[in-house]
């Protein structure tokens, strides 16, 4: 057994989920490409959408995968930077958003 | 400002050495295929040229940028030019053929004190030239300063590096301040013509990635340079090629110091696209060097491999129907040109 839960080259072995269940895998991989084209998107702005949200699931294998992909649509440090504050903005809203929740919470058990 | 490899010492100024770092991973066992494995799956081997279209010189290494990922090794201290003799020999070829375009390319090939003078002979012969300009020898020195209008009055084409809209990214590839000069040397290009709708003046842009990644989509680029370039400068310019970085000279010295040469090479070999092999532009290009040697391109020329066989090695000794009539040397190297949407001095070949 590895001693790390995520190793860099199984990647590269993405594709290989097909191979248990290939129908429904193929067609994750068929709409996965069909998402990425440009469209009323470009490119870049879609890999730098995919790198602010593979911030937000903490997701390693996206972040080098959306690094790279935003490097090469020509995303540059900043938007890159900017897109990670975009994910932490809404994940921090996210948790303090609920703060109102507890306020209410609050004001309602107390005196 | 970098040093170039040479003034440095650097163990890869040496092009056998270069061409041992390429060749050592596919003899240790390496998973990288050689290059003529997959030519052969693709039914390219050997690889031989198609109609010539292309005469591309190398007139000097002479330049007044120091590149991070320079395949030339160029940079000031770099003294070898070309001499009137030999871009003279160069013509004499030039008109015992069909070629339309001569590419003139270096270094800063503005640098080269024939410069001016070549472009007015290959204008007599009724040929295009296409210049490649860092853009920032326009505004180095006073004596550049006239370069829009000269390049204007012969209709050259020029073809221009520009790695990103951004300044941070461009003068991390291409040093310190360039991108402002940049911009400023293509507001003068502008205003001579150059990029304009309708004035037959062509103005190019050439993207090459700042790292050890592949461009991506030419088209895609091309429209985000337009609206950047438009919207932050005012600045226009025709198309942007999207070059992918090839592992020689200075790439390959980054790419080993940074310890990506390996992920980069196999990412190459992945991208493997056959359609783009068959369209590699050695296939029909000349590629002459500052001494007036010949090579299958300028990446061959950087690592002093000369056309092989029994194809003529100098420009005067000019053939070409024995030129036609050679294999061309190929090497690890070329993975960059067949990577994706495939690369050449002209961008993306698919």
């Amino acid at each position: 057994m590895d001693s790390t839960y995520y190793n860099p080259a199984d990647l590269a072995k993405f594709g290989n989920i097909t191979e248990w269940q290939p129908e429904m895998g193929n067609k994750f991989f068929a709409y996965y490409a069909e998402v990425f084209k440009e469209g009323a998107l470009t490119e870049r702005e879609k890999a730098l959408i995919a790198l602010a949200v593979a911030h937000a699931v903490q997701c390693p294998y996206c972040i080098d995968a959306y690094t790279t992909d935003s490097l090469q649509k020509g995303a540059d440090e900043a938007q890159m930077m900017e897109a990670v504050h975009v994910a932490a903005a809404i994940k921090g809203g996210a948790a303090l958003v609920h703060g109102v929740q507890m306020m209410n919470k609050a004001k309602e058990m107390s005196m | 400002m970098i040093k170039s490899l040479q003034a440095r010492n650097a163990p890869l100024a040496d092009t056998g050495y270069q061409l041992t770092v390429l060749t050592e991973a596919e003899a240790a066992g390496a998973r990288l295929p050689a290059f003529g494995q997959k030519l052969r799956e693709t039914g390219l081997l050997p690889l031989r040229p198609t109609a010539l279209q292309t005469m591309q010189i190398n007139v000097g290494r002479m330049c007044n940028q120091v590149c991070k990922h320079c395949h030339v090794d160029a940079g000031p201290d770099r003294k070898e030019i070309m001499t009137r003799e030999t871009m003279q020999l160069c013509l004499d070829a030039l008109a015992q053929t069909d070629i339309a375009v001569v590419d003139l390319t270096g270094g800063a090939p503005e640098m080269n004190p024939d410069f001016r003078w070549l472009v007015e002979q290959i204008s007599a012969l009724g040929r295009r030239t296409i210049v490649r300009c860092n853009l920032t020898i326009i505004v180095a020195n006073k004596q550049y300063h006239d370069l829009p209008e000269f390049f204007a009055r012969h209709q050259v084409l020029v073809v221009s590096s520009l790695p990103h809209f951004s300044a941070g990214r461009t003068d991390a590839q291409r040093g310190e301040g360039v991108f402002e000069k940049s911009i400023r040397a293509l507001k003068m290009l502008n205003s001579v013509g150059y990029g304009q709708p309708e004035s037959g003046l062509l103005l190019d842009l050439v993207y090459n990635p700042s790292g050890a990644f592949l461009p991506g989509s030419q088209a895609g680029l091309e429209r985000e340079f337009k609206q950047r370039l438009g919207r932050e400068f005012g600045i226009v310019f025709n198309s942007l090629l999207t070059i992918t970085n090839l592992p020689v000279s200075r790439f390959l010295d980054y790419l080993l110091e940074s310890g990506n040469y390996e992920k980069y090479m196999q990412q190459l070999v992945d991208a493997y696209n056959p359609t783009a092999a068959a369209n590699v532009m050695c296939r029909s290009t000349l590629s002459i060097g500052w001494d007036g040697q010949l090579y299958d391109c300028d990446f061959n020329q950087q690592l002093d491999l000369l056309v092989g066989g029994a194809a003529p090695k100098h420009i005067r000794d000019f053939d070409e129907a024995r030129l036609h009539d050679r294999n061309i040397v190929i090497n690890q190297h070329c993975y960059g040109c067949t990577a994706g949407a495939g690369s050449s001095c002209g961008g993306a070949t698919t």
